[in-house]
């Protein structure tokens, strides 16, 4: 059933939408133990909403299941952003992402699985003690990173779902890409961040991820909004989501973005992505090729420099007071706030900690922070001149397919980041981004279309 | 750019974060790897090149200086155990 033919009905009061909420929380439960996609299932709160609609079915996303990721604030539900130091962090308060699909009659069904505060392309890096969410095609390959536990759990509902991601060097993507779902990035400040755990604030966005095209638009349509309390969300006309999606593309020019299919990118990646071309020819696009020698080049350099730093400014509060993990109250007010630093955060959250640190120390500033941040005004420019000419851009999303653990295991943080190599510079820009998934006999393949700021 | 353990533990200890000997050896040729990587962006001439703090431009957000409503002094101390007298509690500063 669509995601629109379901809402009618659950509007029309012809669901039982207790009781299949109740055989959704089972489903659920029974998914999570097998492929951990989830890293807290919110039982309570659903089945308070479900009551809640069975009374008053109204909204656009009426009886939707929504999932979380887990650095994407829910009320009364611990969110943690995939960290042990915020263990039993339970927010007084809803994201406005979050809001804005109660609001709609959505049910909250739970927190997703992640990378420690979405540090990473795999969802290997998870925080102390969690758990790593397996892909939904193949459970010894990684789901993607960092919105993997949401990708995972989206490839696998068969009930009207659509899940909350969040991005920053093309963590929707990525995870969508990996297990073979639509995924979307808008565009920086287009949804609130209000109520989201920082990773890089000039970088992070919430975006829907869903199985099919109009999953993703009902999604875009209710979280994208304006609002006060984040000053750079942007007062923009939002567009109708829904109406633009059977949109005909005779004539609209995209440019393939050359380096994407460079060396770097598997050969059964290019030959799946290959035959999409073909296919958008025969539809009447017009496809040409087009340099974006500064973003593929040095995108993961300046993304890397720049989240990191910030990163490591926003994960200075985290220090066992307030929220979150507390220890014994021992020692100065240093000792105690490097030994629960020390204790709690993973492996990647020090090593990005400490980039970040680096980068910004006085003397290094000049030549890492200050730099990057020139090179990504030259890397916008270099997008602004490409939509000059073209309406769209392609490439593949990532230059693999899900790598197996085994194989990630061997890898170095550095051969880590290479992963975000196609969608850091859409994310460094700030300019939306979906992938589409492509099917083959064996692991999915993605497509990635890049749009213009808003469009 | 020499990155060497001693590098690795100033840095850490700038970040306010312990390691342990153990973790100073795996980190460092990590980082180092990376560190180097970032070198990558002296290819570039980026003299007369104005930095990009936001990817969009975003304009400066002020509102009227009003009391409003917000959370209660309790709401604001739900979340911890260390607590006294209305006040969050910390480890002495000295």
């Amino acid at each position: 059933m669509k995601i629109s033919e379901y809402i009618k009905k659950v509007q029309n009061k012809e669901i039982d939408i207790v009781s299949y909420t109740k055989e959704v929380l089972e489903k659920i439960k029974k998914l999570n133990e097998e492929y951990d996609c989830l890293i807290e299932i919110s039982e309570e709160l659903a089945l308070k909403q479900a009551e809640k609609i069975s009374k008053d079915p109204k909204g656009k996303l009426a009886g939707v299941f929504v999932s979380v990721k887990d650095s994407i604030c829910v009320k009364d539900v611990n969110s943690t952003g995939g960290s042990r130091i915020l263990e039993g962090y339970k927010p007084p308060f809803n994201a406005t992402a979050v809001q804005n699909c109660v609001d709609e009659g959505a049910i909250i069904i739970g927190k997703t699985s992640q990378d420690e505060f979405g540090f990473g392309a795999f969802s290997v890096n998870v925080g102390v003690e969690y758990k790593i969410p397996k892909n939904p095609i193949d459970k010894t390959r990684a789901t993607g990173g960092s919105s993997g536990g949401a990708a995972c759990i989206t490839a696998l509902a068969d009930f009207p779902h659509i899940s909350l991601g969040e991005s920053t060097g093309g963590s929707i993507v990525n995870p969508g890409s990996f297990c073979g779902v639509l995924a979307l990035c808008p565009t920086y400040g287009r949804v609130s961040r209000y109520g989201l755990i920082d990773y890089g604030n000039s970088l992070d966005k919430v975006g829907p991820i869903g199985k099919t095209a109009e999953d993703v638009a009902i999604g875009m349509e209710t979280i994208a909004s304006y609002d006060k309390k984040d000053s750079t969300s942007i007062d923009k006309e939002i567009p109708n989501y829904l109406e633009k999606l059977n949109s005909n593309i005779n004539g609209m020019k995209i440019g393939l973005i050359k380096e994407s299919l460079d060396s770097g990118t598997d050969k059964n990646v290019k030959d799946v992505f290959n035959k999409q071309i073909e296919f958008l020819k025969s539809k009447g696009a017009v496809v040409e090729e087009v340099s974006l020698k500064k973003a593929i080049d040095y995108g993961i350099a300046a993304y890397y420099v720049i989240g990191t730093s910030e990163a490591s400014t926003n994960l200075a509060k985290y220090c066992g007071m307030r929220y979150g993990k507390e220890d014994e109250l021992k020692g100065t007010f240093n000792e105690y706030f490097t030994n629960v630093r020390s204790k709690y955060l993973g492996d990647e959250a020090k090593r990005r900690i400490m980039l970040g640190t680096f980068t910004r120390t006085s003397g290094y500033r000049d030549a890492y922070y200050i730099k990057a941040m020139k090179i990504r005004t030259l890397i916008i420019d270099e997008y602004k001149k490409a939509f000059e000419k073209f309406d769209v851009l392609i490439s593949p999303t990532t230059p693999m397919i899900a790598p197996r653990f085994d194989e990630i295991e061997k890898m170095t943080p550095l051969q880590h980041y290479m992963a975000d190599v196609l969608t850091v510079g859409p994310n460094l820009a700030g300019l939306p981004h979906i992938n589409i998934p492509i099917e083959t006999e064996t692991m999915p393949v993605g497509f990635m279309v890049t749009g213009n700021h808003f469009d | 750019m020499d990155v060497d353990e001693k590098l690795v533990k100033d840095i850490a200890k700038t970040a306010r974060l312990n390691l342990t000997d153990e973790e100073v050896k795996k980190f460092t040729p990590q980082l180092k790897e990376v560190i180097s990587y970032f070198e990558k962006l002296d290819e570039i001439d980026t003299e007369n090149v104005k930095m990009s703090i936001q990817p969009v431009e975003v304009r400066n957000v002020l509102r009227d200086d009003v009391v409003e409503e917000s959370y209660s002094n309790e709401l604001a101390l739900s979340q911890t155990k260390h607590k006294k007298d209305g006040y969050f509690k910390g480890p002495s500063a000295l």
